[in-house]
């Protein structure tokens, strides 16, 4: 099952003056069955925007959501409440998004009583359970009546997940749903989403700006940058063999465990620019050590640099070369 | 002697429950020139920890017992006032957590980095704002933006600019609570080649408080593991990230993805972190711990030196060293 994305500008108003908040300026990509698909990038480049447009809380100024065949945007009220439960949503927060003031099996039945799936509370209960046993809430009774503050902020997220699970949905939304746990937690939670996709075949699409994590997690990666992927492939090889200029800074800024490690380096000029008034051309051009002439003129296509891996620069042979090499340090300060 | 040296340090918080133990019994000291990272997880007591040493504390905070040195004065017992004059600033400075928030938006930035000046030495604005201006180039800001308000500034920008105040009378130790939080992968990496090239200029020593292990291994020296108010483990960054010994540290390690290593399956430590006004009998990890035995729920293990320099608080350090030489891996 396919869910091919095309969006574009989603438009903002602000005051008298209009401006238009590029956030997201054409994006591709489709997210298969059973599939853990990140979509990674820094603030302000659009990702949360693109989770939003999905799960059709806000409504894109043209493109098309395609979900078994059907264009959920061409769909009335009526037509796309039906689809509704098949897309669910796990949020940032576990201490915002669960109602404190509704007990664990309020929280995660609701969906089926919103949507007609369970005629009782005795069918509701047994739908429950099981969602809870598949979030590792064992024994799934014990949690059935407690309140958000008698549990952990890591068994908060998996009540959330549980919420969205119980529906049965085809894919699940996640923004960011471990950036607000303590580490030593994050990888109970993040162990929940792979285990539900080996038992259920559940297609994951996670929203991030933790590379390393994602690298774990996914199976597939696309990185954002001010509205556009810039690249898309595999996680393992991202990681390999970053092909675009921004990929290979992101990769070079995050910090690794390990004292003896490499350090981290600065590959990109400045800081992101607003995307109310993008930059012309490539909009990394004005960070980018390879920039050209050709980067402010021309928007480089999403184009397959090798079988699966795609990239958005002019130059993305010499880039990959020039990384493989040891790359241009740009703020290279000797600690 | 130590730039600073703190021995056996206690505080806590008055609550309606009873006293929050936030720092339970800490030591520790930092040279000229060295960065110690502590990191730990919410609630380890941190940041109560770096406000400690400035006396910084909110009306029901109290320090119970123990030192705190620098290198010319005792700060433990001096009066708040001669603090603010003699210490506050001048012989530690901190950035607080959340940094970028602690500029005053309606004042321009560069008059509120003058204002250390102005506060601490009777030098005319003019020669204050000079020194502000200078001191922006420093951390990477262009000069002109000493007369932009901080909503003008990008979040880097911003704790730059919160760094540049902090060096504003050459503190020999700088404590940095949380420095990069909520900045963007890149900018994090500038700020810390910039903590770095500052630590190597005017050789202060650091005190780096985390709770992400992966940004303190590029900068420490010496490593603190932090739990429940009180050290779990003390040592070199080589030693502690290289031959952890206390199940809390090889927990911590085993639950950071290294983007580099082959993708691999991610650890995460049972149960979350204890009520510190009743925290539990004996050590206080040990309802998390893989390796607990009876001993462990009833004496509170010794803070002791497994190799020179290598500090841990855990009652089994020693068969658990054995057990990972066995190939059990880190």
């Amino acid at each position: 099952m396919f869910f091919p994305v095309r969006l574009s500008f989603a438009e903002s108003l602000r005051g008298a003056k209009a401006q238009v908040v590029h956030a997201v300026d054409g994006v591709t990509f489709q997210v298969k069955r059973g599939e853990i698909f990140g979509l990674a990038g820094e603030s302000g480049c659009g990702k949360t925007t693109v989770l939003r447009a999905v799960l059709m809380l806000i409504q894109p100024s043209s493109g098309s959501i395609r979900y078994g065949g059907v264009d959920l945007l061409k769909l009335n009220r009526k037509e796309l409440k039906k689809f509704r439960p098949r897309i669910q949503v796990v949020f940032q927060d576990p201490y915002e998004s669960v109602n404190p003031r509704m007990n664990v099996f309020d929280i995660v039945s609701e969906g089926l009583f919103i949507n007609n799936l369970v005629a009782n509370a005795d069918e509701a209960t047994a739908m429950v359970t099981q969602a809870l046993t598949d979030v590792q809430l064992i024994p799934a009774e014990s949690f059935l009546y407690r309140y958000p503050h008698e549990i952990s902020g890591g068994q908060r997220q998996r009540v959330a997940i549980a919420r969205a699970l119980v529906l049965n949905p085809d894919l699940i939304l996640a923004d960011e749903p471990v950036s607000m746990l303590d580490v030593s937690i994050r990888a109970e939670v993040m162990n929940v989403f792979l285990q539900i996709r080996r038992k259920r075949n559940i297609s994951v699409m996670f929203v991030t700006h933790d590379l390393a994590l994602s690298k774990d997690v996914c199976d597939r990666l696309a990185i954002m940058y001010l509205g556009v992927i810039v690249e898309l492939c595999a996680a393992a090889e991202l990681v390999k063999k970053p092909y675009h200029p921004y990929t290979q800074a992101l990769i070079a800024a995050v910090p690794v465990p390990d004292p003896s490690g490499e350090k981290v380096r600065v590959l990109a000029k400045g800081e992101i620019p607003s995307n109310v008034s993008p930059p012309s051309g490539c909009r990394y051009h004005t960070r980018c050590p390879m920039a050209r002439d050709l980067c402010a003129e021309k928007v480089p296509p999403l184009e397959e640099v090798s079988p699966g891996h795609w990239a958005a620069c002019h130059f993305w042979s010499e880039a990959l070369e020039s990384y493989e090499k040891g790359g241009t340090s740009l703020l290279e300060q000797e600690p | 002697m130590p730039a600073l040296s703190v021995e056996n340090l206690k505080m806590h918080y008055k609550v309606s429950t009873g006293y929050v133990k936030a720092v339970d019994g800490v030591t520790f000291h930092v040279d000229k020139g060295e960065v110690l990272g502590i990191v730990g997880e919410s609630g380890c007591g941190k940041s109560s920890l770096a406000l400690t040493l400035l006396k910084l504390l909110p009306s029901n905070g109290e320090i119970l017992q123990g030192t705190i040195r620098t290198q010319d004065v005792d700060v433990t017992r001096m009066k708040d006032a001669d603090v603010r004059t003699r210490v506050r600033w001048k012989e530690i400075a901190m950035i607080p957590q959340g940094a970028m928030n602690s500029l005053n938006p309606v004042f321009k930035v560069g008059n509120q980095i003058a204002e250390v000046f102005q506060t601490h030495s009777h030098i005319p604005k003019k020669d204050a704002m000079e020194r502000a201006k200078s001191l922006l180039t420093l951390v990477g800001i262009d000069p002109s933006r000493a007369n932009y308000y901080p909503h003008e500034l990008s979040g880097g920008m911003k704790q730059r600019a919160m760094i540049a105040m902090a060096l504003a009378l050459n503190p020999s130790v700088l404590i940095a609570d949380e420095p990069t939080t909520a900045l963007d992968v890149v900018v994090q990496a500038g700020i810390i080649k910039l903590l770095l090239a500052l630590r190597r200029e005017y050789s202060m020593a650091i005190i780096l408080i985390s709770h992400d292990l992966a940004l303190v291994a590029q900068m420490s020296d010496l490593i603190a593991i932090m739990y429940a108010g009180k050290f779990a483990e003390y040592g070199t960054s080589m030693q502690v990230y290289h031959e952890p010994l206390h199940p809390y540290t090889i927990g911590l390690l085993g639950a950071f993805a290294d983007i580099r290593a082959p993708p691999e399956e991610l650890v995460s430590i049972p149960g979350s972190p204890p009520d510190l006004v009743a925290p539990p009998a004996g050590c206080r990890f040990n309802p998390r711990c893989a390796y607990a035995k009876e001993v462990c729920t009833s004496e509170e293990p010794p803070f002791e030196e497994a190799s020179p320099g290598h500090f841990v608080a855990c009652h089994f350090w020693r068969e658990i060293k054995e057990l990972k030489k066995g190939g059990a891996g880190a």
